[in-house]
């Protein structure tokens, strides 16, 4: 049976750029669908009825949401290229356990040093840097945090890279974690990184039309 | 290193309807020996603080003097380390998924502390939400796991029954401090046969607490939490 995929994304949102990371590090072709986040596409409805929200993974026809499960789904399929997962049980937990902390860290905090002022926007940027702090201590003399390749935890912590520029305007963080600044820029060397990421000037650009949007100064 | 798996696992008090429950279960399915130390969350151990430094909660499974956190990611490592049957999760990469997003949708969706410790209009909007989204996860049951019975995982409670069970099981309890029906068969039938089969399993029957213990424990957590409230006011 012929493979069919389809992703359905917006491009700056660092989890569609996981799913095309994983999807080019094991050579699959699929269909790129822009997503409009103001008018929702009929599929995107009908494939995400839950959440209404991208990324969507379309495989012949049967829809994987939510970003860290679509990339241990296209892991599992396409068992035979670049593994991203371990073999190891407990090297698999860890790497999970580092993902989770990711996006329960690193995520929110980084959406409230966006969307908040004073003491609270403070507060958000005091977390970021000590959740990034704790990664760099995780990757410690590694090259990546899959070891000697990309693995998991690289294709889910690499998006923010394209965030960099737009989180410095911010608050300096990129002079307290160093290591993971240098990690981010070898990641980036690897062309399925690179081509997946959208240049960090132009998601700057995206920010600060956000905030107009939402009335945010 | 001898033979012998060590099997610890760190959780709160057994009266709770917690994520330890989850993995408790698990371990026993699988018949797994394994050594519990309860924790009490306001007077965490120097172990426990040592095992999961970066967030400091419990349940922390520790094998073989090695730590994992989230009850979530401990239930997959139980599965992937003791292969053998029960297996918690299905083999099927597309079924797996549809089985850990809905595990995603109840962890962020099905929170019953905020219900619990609300008031007055803010209570009456969480009721609402709450059986919106159990409508939404009975439509789900019935859309992506219909060839399954009596459990999502089939013959035998998995994954995504233990994440869904510790808490759904103790519903009475719940609905008797919110004064309000949450899950009630005619609107979710579905979901109900799925909790009374739950229920009725051996080993999580054991496992769970009985409806009395559990209604004074929650009982006792809401007023501990308004009287820390007040002290702090």
């Amino acid at each position: 049976m012929a493979n069919e995929v389809t992703l359905l994304d917006f491009w700056p949102s660092p989890f569609g750029m996981r799913a095309r990371i994983a999807l080019s590090l094991k050579g699959i072709e699929y269909e790129y669908k822009e997503e409009n986040l103001l008018e929702k596409s009929p599929l995107l409805l009908k494939m995400n009825p839950v959440h209404k929200k991208i990324p969507v993974l379309i495989h012949n026809g049967k829809s994987i949401c939510e970003s860290l499960i679509m990339v241990q789904y296209i892991d599992e399929v396409w068992n035979d290229k670049s593994p991203l997962l371990p073999k190891d049980p407990y090297a698999r937990a860890v790497a999970r356990f580092w993902a989770d902390f990711v996006d329960k860290k690193v995520y929110v905090s980084g959406k409230r040093i966006r969307i908040t002022k004073g003491e609270e926007q403070e507060a958000a940027k005091k977390e970021f840097i000590e959740s990034l702090k704790l990664l760099e201590n995780e990757l410690g003399d590694m090259p990546y945090f899959g070891g000697e390749i990309l693995g998991y935890l690289d294709v889910v912590l690499v998006p923010f890279y394209s965030w960099f520029y737009t989180y410095e305007t911010y608050g300096k963080f990129k002079a307290e974690c160093p290591k993971l600044v240098a990690w981010a820029k070898r990641c980036m060397e690897n062309e399925s990184v690179s081509k997946s990421l959208p240049e960090q000037e132009r998601v700057y650009g995206f920010d600060l039309k956000l905030k107009k949007v939402y009335g945010i100064e | 290193m001898g033979d012998v798996s060590e099997v610890k696992l760190f959780g709160t008090w057994s009266g709770s309807p917690s994520p330890t429950k989850r993995v408790e279960i698990a371990l026993k399915l699988k018949g797994i020996p394994y050594e519990f130390i309860q924790e009490d969350l306001g007077n965490k151990s120097e172990s426990l603080l040592q095992y999961n430094p970066v967030h400091k909660k419990v349940p922390v499974l520790v094998h073989n003097g090695k730590p994992i956190a989230e009850s979530a990611i401990i239930l997959e490592y139980i599965d992937e380390h003791w292969k053998y049957a029960p297996k918690l999760l299905p083999e099927d990469p597309y079924e797996r998924a549809m089985v850990r997003f809905w595990a995603n949708f109840i962890d962020e969706k099905l929170r019953s502390r905020a219900l619990v410790m609300s008031e007055g209009e803010e209570k009456a909007k969480l009721i609402k939400e709450y059986i919106e989204n159990i409508c939404v996860l009975e439509e789900g049951i019935k859309r992506d796991f219909s060839g399954k019975s009596p459990f999502l995982n089939g013959e035998s409670p998995g994954y995504l029954d233990l994440v869904l069970g510790s808490s759904a099981c103790s519903h009475r309890a719940i609905e008797e401090i919110v004064g309000a029906k949450l899950i009630m068969p005619e609107i979710h039938p579905l979901f109900f046969a799925w909790v009374t089969a739950m229920k009725n399993h051996p080993v999580v029957k054991e496992t769970l607490p009985p409806h009395e213990g559990l209604l004074n424990h929650v009982l006792k957590y809401k007023q501990r939490t308004l009287e820390l409230l007040n002290t702090k006011a």
